[in-house]
């Protein structure tokens, strides 16, 4: 026992970001771009290089599995990652530790509470780019082993309702099976906010006098969503996002926040928000729970 | 031209583990029949549509000439790991990327080392295509494009394949139904997860056993919501599109069976020329894409995207295929605001440019007999279509500008035509003579009208 979650982020994955910053696990070189989000991205890490912790464990929609949830279970994992969609702005050698002990314990207790759940032990398994994505953005130097679950996302496709339910099962999960273990851990919940993108894209990827949210509709549900983030009123947001998701076509169906707030235990603490910004006309922002901060 | 089209389920349990379950092994007799088909067919080129492929910028066409990579499925990954080194038409896939662009899609080819071809595009080429004998090319799904966008991408894939000359074979990836178990099943126990599903699935299959491809096409919506089709039944309407939009084919289902609790089927489809092949009366038929329709909802989207008469945004060049083609660089119409500025339009017939009443000279430049009042019939007629293709009718001219080759000889006939249209509807009207129009015609008129 013992273990505990020190801080929980949403941590979006628009690979535009990593792109934008040229390090040098990534193929192509940009001009730079998306400072905004980029900044509050810095800032974040400053705070996690403060923060005591020995593993990330991140939820992303791009592992999107309809068999059940599934968790990475091998140690080591590498290779190149391109982005199916965008691949002119993101090809990246990874090179990951997997924590099998967790991700194991995150099974057990997810299959204990009635979710199906599904450890992945193929060594030549490519790791989704949201995964990545998140994990470099958190944490560049990849010196933490991460433990990566997938979004589920059948029983979004019975409503949103019924995902919820089991997104709020797997974030009690992860929470027990943390506890558990007896580790620190850092979650990521990989998902934007607003969703709706623009289908075509400038000439230079990163001209930013062509990025702005898609329609004011999405940005008054963002707003409206990080406010009560900033308000420490989770279970509203937690109420209100089948709504969210309906209206704003939010990332948020792939569950990943849902999950976090969940394992969280829907924090009444206000959270930080790092950064808001747009990529390709979606909403996202920089946000974190810190437990510790809010006791104090 | 198109010898074959193919559907073919994408998830890859036929390819992993055909030993698993008899249905499995069925799927997987299907596909090396179509094989052999396809084989046997003479075919250059295999074109695939993948909708496990999803893209947002418009759409993306594969143009590695050889990818090549260790694939692993995102929920099968216990079944197995899926090398493939594949070999594709990167001169095709620049074809195909101009096509669509000519018709209004955003297009773009792909070759980057590593890219990661998905599941059923890799168990497709390895299975229709295992030694490679064939060059192949892969277009992706647009999560956002819905029936008129796809059917103007299958429009520019059966114009490419024209324009580049090739003989194609396209092969749809896609499952019938994809409800599938949540869960982890014991393969043996696999089953099309519900009665309805089920039902449904072999409706379709009825359909394409018949080679009623078009007829697929058009119940494809309805047949994804009530069964959860893959993509919405994106994948029927590339094919039919691509396809020629018609049900002259010789259907036939090689093989059907579950997939994880989706229906998976090999169809093969042959064009047969002594059944009819007139195209299909289509109410959502679109030449052109104009763009992006819905913004706040899916369903929004879903419902904006074939509306009830086509309304070209606020300020947009129109072209239709109903009218003959324009003989330089100007669209046939052009709205702004309230307002639809017509382009000179002349009597040629759309398709054959054939001229009624017959052309004012030979090729040479010799003068010919010919019929002014039939042009002039001819002329109006054009107009109409492009008028009621733009959202407008004649009914809604405001300004006449005409033009004769020769005012003397053709104004009477021209003007008895021209008011046997016009005379309730008072539109002003300027008639000159001019020396000579571009092609052979003696009446060309140009028209102002309102929209909306
Ligand atoms: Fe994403």
């Amino acid at each position: 026992m013992n273990g505990q979650i020190v801080a929980g982020v949403l941590a979006p994955h628009p690979p535009h970001l990593v792109y934008a910053e040229n390090p040098p696990q990534n193929e192509p070189r940009s001009e730079g771009g998306w400072e905004g989000l980029r900044w509050g991205y810095e800032r974040l890490r400053k705070k996690l290089a403060e923060t005591d912790y020995e593993v990330l464990v991140v939820h992303s929609p791009h592992w999107k599995t309809r068999t059940g949830t599934h968790v990475l279970a091998v140690p080591e994992l590498s290779g190149l990652s391109v982005d199916p969609i965008f691949p002119n702005l993101f090809r990246y050698k990874f090179d990951l530790k997997v924590d099998v002990e967790l991700a194991r314990a995150i099974v057990a207790e997810g299959r204990a509470s009635g979710l199906e759940m599904v450890p992945m032990e193929n060594p030549a398994f490519r790791v989704d780019y949201g995964t990545i994505i998140s994990c470099h953005l958190a944490n560049p130097a990849w010196d933490k082993p991460i433990v990566a679950i997938s979004s589920s996302s059948a029983h979004f496709d019975y409503s949103n309702e019924v995902g919820e339910e089991e997104m709020a099962k797997l974030g009690a999960a992860t929470a027990k099976a943390i506890a558990k273990s007896g580790k620190k851990a850092v979650l990521l919940a990989s998902n934007s906010l607003s969703h709706r993108h623009f289908t075509t894209e400038p000439e230079l990827p990163e001209d930013m006098s062509k990025e702005h949210i898609y329609h004011h509709g999405q940005y008054l549900w963002d707003m409206k969503v990080i406010q009560l983030m900033k308000e420490g009123r989770t279970r509203e947001l937690a109420d209100l996002m089948p709504d969210f998701i309906d209206q704003a076509l939010s990332e948020c169906r792939d569950g990943c926040l849902s999950w976090m707030l969940a394992a969280l235990g829907y924090p009444t603490f206000p959270a930080e928000v790092y950064a808001y910004g747009t990529v390709i006309g979606t909403g996202n922002a920089v946000v974190g729970w810190h437990p510790e901060d809010a006791m104090v | 031209m198109i010898l074959n089209g193919y559907l073919v389920p994408g998830k890859p349990l036929p390819l992993l583990a055909p030993e698993k379950n008899p249905a499995w092994a069925e799927l997987r007799r299907g596909f090396e029949t179509a094989r052999e088909e396809i084989a046997a067919s003479g075919a250059d080129l295999l074109l695939l549509y993948s909708t496990q492929w999803l893209n947002v910028i418009g759409h993306q066409i594969q143009a590695d000439p050889k990818p090549e990579w260790v694939h692993v499925d995102q929920d099968f990954h216990a079944f197995g790991t899926m090398p493939y080194a594949f070999r594709m038409d990167p001169g095709f896939a620049k074809v195909y990327e101009a096509t669509a662009r000519e018709r209004g899609l955003h297009a773009r080819t792909v070759s980057y080392r590593g890219f990661p071809l998905d599941s059923g595009v890799i168990q497709a080429l390895q299975l229709l295509n295992p030694d490679n004998a064939i060059p192949a090319c892969v277009v992706g799904c647009n999560m956002y494009a819905d029936r008129a966008e796809t059917i103007v991408l299958g429009k520019a894939a059966a114009a490419a394949i024209e324009q580049a000359g090739r003989k194609a074979v396209v092969v749809a990836v896609s499952a019938l139904s994809n409800r599938v178990f949540p869960r982890q099943i014991d393969p043996k126990e696999d089953r099309i997860y519900s009665a309805k599903d089920d039902e449904w699935n072999r409706k379709i299959l009825e359909m394409l056993g018949e080679g009623r491809l078009e007829d697929v096409s058009q119940v494809a919506r309805d047949f994804a919501a009530q069964a959860s089709g893959e993509q919405r039944g994106k994948a029927f309407w590339w094919l039919a599109s691509a396809m020629g939009q018609t049900n002259g084919y010789d259907g036939k289902v090689h093989a059907y069976g579950p997939l994880w609790g989706s229906g998976g089927t090999v169809v093969s489809l042959t064009p047969n020329s002594a059944k009819d092949r007139c195209r299909e009366f289509d109410e959502g038929e679109v030449q052109t894409f104009t763009g992006d329709r819905g913004v706040l909802s899916a369903a929004e989207a879903a419902r904006a995207t074939e509306p009830p008469s086509p309304q070209p945004p606020a300020s947009s060049p129109i072209r239709t295929d109903a009218a003959p083609k324009p003989v330089g660089a100007y669209p046939h119409a052009r709205r702004e605001g309230d307002l639809l500025f017509l382009s000179g339009i002349g009597p040629r017939q759309a398709g054959t440019d054939a001229i009624p009443g017959g052309p004012v000279r030979d090729a040479e430049g010799r003068p010919l007999p010919y019929d002014a009042a039939a042009q002039t019939k001819a002329v109006i007629e054009n107009i109409k279509i492009i008028l009621e293709a733009s959202g407008s009718s004649l009914d809604k001219v405001v300004d006449c500008q005409c033009f004769l080759i020769d005012m003397a000889r053709d104004f009477k006939a021209f003007n008895a035509v021209y008011a046997s249209y016009f005379t309730t509807i008072q539109a002003t009207r300027t008639t000159v003579e001019v020396r000579a129009l571009p092609t052979p015609i003696a009446v060309e008129i140009k028209v102002i009208a309102k929209v909306g």
